[in-house]
């Protein structure tokens, strides 16, 4: 055992749990090599990039802050058609600027929906969110003026990024690279901000919700932080999402994108920042091969993995193959500088 | 309005809900003073505690801390002014590491990281171990350190030797009487083991169906265990 030593160690400690581990570049090579290696595959890859993104904002509220939510996919709209309004009423094409607003307006609804919703808690505020998100679906529909109701807005006219590079439907090259950076952008963020002293009281409340209050953290305040941050990441999503397709509809709002990006993380490993790379990677990359395989039915499947995850693996993939490390390295001694496993998630 | 006392209860009525647990408590707590409360299961030893936290209902009365009214204030509020809290169920982050478990509570004041290890080596010695991997007299450790990590004025701990070996209850009293004796802290320890309780405070407080029953000395409990087990309940 190790004797305490001080500042020294606290930041030995400190810098040990920040600091970027060997393998933590291997996703971004492997996003960088699809882009050489598979380069008639970008329209999929940019699609999963952005699945990504939306995952990691709600990785942040369900993973970290254990807010439950099934409306996160509201943000993600929100975001979607501020894109896409700005630019099919001639008002704001900018990929740049137009993607900024997206995450301010994600923002803004996130805090203006949290302030209210967070004061619940389990059922009811999983029904919230949802109410919230339907609300807002069908808001969308009903201003068709100016979001184009049920049939969307289509052939948006996303102005070439930096004013160089064109954002074409056919070779998505720009898009991918594009969506690969706020992707990264997002995530040295939201890596930053889990690690922070904010993020340990995030995990603190997640972990007990009484006792968080009685040291002093104003649960209510951070919680709704956490949820603001967490919808302007996922309005990010949104918009980039319109910008990289030209086109926005209802299905941005709706309870199947919200349902699917909680399987995504449910599957990955949620809390994990990872999890919602494998997740989503994992749940589109086996619907692109069911879907080819069993066209009719690809979705038993999917069902059925996802029942052997929630019976054996109430961590996700992830947490799985931590399990089954920590399972190898059990006949070996305890170092007890090596990083920690973390205790279970309790089932969603 | 300063009273001069680090906290003080006066005619307080607290329960749950509708329901009164609490009845007419007055008590009070001068600064550096430590207080043992003792009594039988479900008398309101706890409920005592929760009320100055905040976590129940109060139904009349007032709470004071260091003069200030507090009835009103969130939990939150409450431990920044200087209440801290040691739940009975300890209730660490077991997904955090003993460091990040303190760190979630500091507060600038004269308890430091160092100053906890330096109570608690034990916690040195694990300091990146997750909360989960601790044993039952860690966790309590760490408990008592990450609530003196928020630096506070008064320190409230709910029964800390509950469920703990003889030899980690003989270690934990070593500590707290320690903390008792060279800090400033005024400390309210509500105890089921009269021994401990008796012995850890001058002055202890019995309760009784959710009343006081007795305020007075300690010692003088001590030597009338005929009194002190009428008091709280266990004689005929």
């Amino acid at each position: 055992m190790s004797e305490y030593r001080g500042g020294a160690q606290a930041r030995t400690a400190l810098a040990r749990r920040h600091r970027v581990r060997a393998w933590e570049p291997l996703p971004w090579i492997v996003a960088l090599g699809f882009f050489f290696a598979f380069p008639k595959h970008l329209g999929f890859g940019t699609e999963v990039l952005v699945t990504i993104l939306f995952a990691l904002s709600l990785d942040l509220v369900l993973g970290y802050a254990g807010i439950v939510t099934l409306g996160h996919a509201a943000f993600f709209g929100v975001g979607a058609y501020t894109v896409g309004m700005l630019a099919k009423h001639g008002l704001w094409n900018e990929p740049l600027t137009s993607l900024a607003l997206a995450g301010i307006v994600g923002a803004a609804v996130g805090l203006g929906s949290g302030l209210v919703l967070l004061r619940t808690r389990g059922l009811t505020l999983l029904m919230l969110t949802l109410c919230t998100m339907a609300l807002l679906e069908e808001a969308g529909n009903l201003a068709h003026t100016w979001t184009g109701g049920f049939d969307g807005l289509d052939s948006l006219p996303i102005a070439p990024l930096l004013g160089r590079f064109e954002f074409s439907p056919l070779y998505p090259t720009t898009q991918y690279l594009y969506v690969l950076v706020v992707l990264f952008l997002c995530f040295v963020f939201v890596r930053t901000l889990v690690y922070s002293p904010f993020g340990q009281s995030l995990t603190g409340i997640r972990e007990n919700i009484l006792r968080m209050p009685a040291v002093g953290a104003p649960v209510p305040r951070r919680l709704a932080v956490c949820y603001t941050l967490s919808a302007g990441i996922a309005g990010i999503a949104g918009g980039i999402w319109a910008q990289a397709n030209a086109y926005v509809n209802l299905g941005t709002l709706g309870l199947d994108r919200a349902a699917t990006v909680l399987i995504m993380l449910a599957l990955g490993g949620r809390g994990r920042l990872y999890g919602a790379f494998v997740g989503a990677i994992a749940y589109m990359v086996l619907s692109h091969f069911l879907s080819k395989i069993y066209p009719t039915a690809w979705q038993l499947g999917l069902g059925l993995l996802l029942v052997v995850i929630a019976l054996f693996a109430h961590n996700g993939i992830l947490g799985l193959g931590e399990t089954v490390w920590r399972r190898l390295r059990v006949s070996r001694p305890l170092n007890m500088g090596a990083p920690q496993h973390r205790t279970p998630n309790p089932p969603l | 309005m300063a009273s001069g006392r680090a906290l003080e209860l006066e005619h307080v009525s607290a329960g749950y809900g509708e329901t009164v647990v609490l009845e007419d408590v007055d008590l009070g707590l001068a600064p550096g003073e430590s207080l043992s409360v003792i009594g039988r299961n479900g008398v309101g030893k706890t409920t005592l505690l929760a009320t100055v936290m905040g976590h129940t209902t109060l139904h009349g009365g007032d709470v004071r801390l260091r003069g200030r009214s507090i009835m009103r204030l969130p939990i939150h509020r409450r431990a920044q002014l200087g209440l801290g809290f040691v739940p009975q169920e300890r209730e660490i982050f077991p997904s955090l590491s003993v460091r990040e478990n303190l760190q979630v509570a500091a507060r600038p004041g004269h308890w430091t990281e160092a100053r906890v290890f330096e109570l608690f080596p034990n916690l040195a010695a694990r300091v990146s171990n997750m909360g989960h991997q601790l044993s039952g007299g860690e966790q309590q450790m760490l408990a008592i350190a990450r609530a003196l990590m928020t630096n506070p004025a008064v320190l409230l701990m709910d029964e800390p030797t509950e469920g703990l070996a003889p030899v980690i209850v003989e270690a934990l009293t070593a500590v707290l009487l320690r903390l008792r004796d060279e800090s400033a802290l005024s400390i309210v320890l509500v105890e089921q083991n009269s021994r401990v309780a008796l012995a850890f405070s001058p002055r202890t407080v019995v309760m009784d169906k959710g009343r006081v029953v007795y305020d007075g000395a300690s010692a003088e409990l001590a030597a009338d265990p005929e009194r002190l087990a009428r008091l709280i309940g266990l004689a005929e």
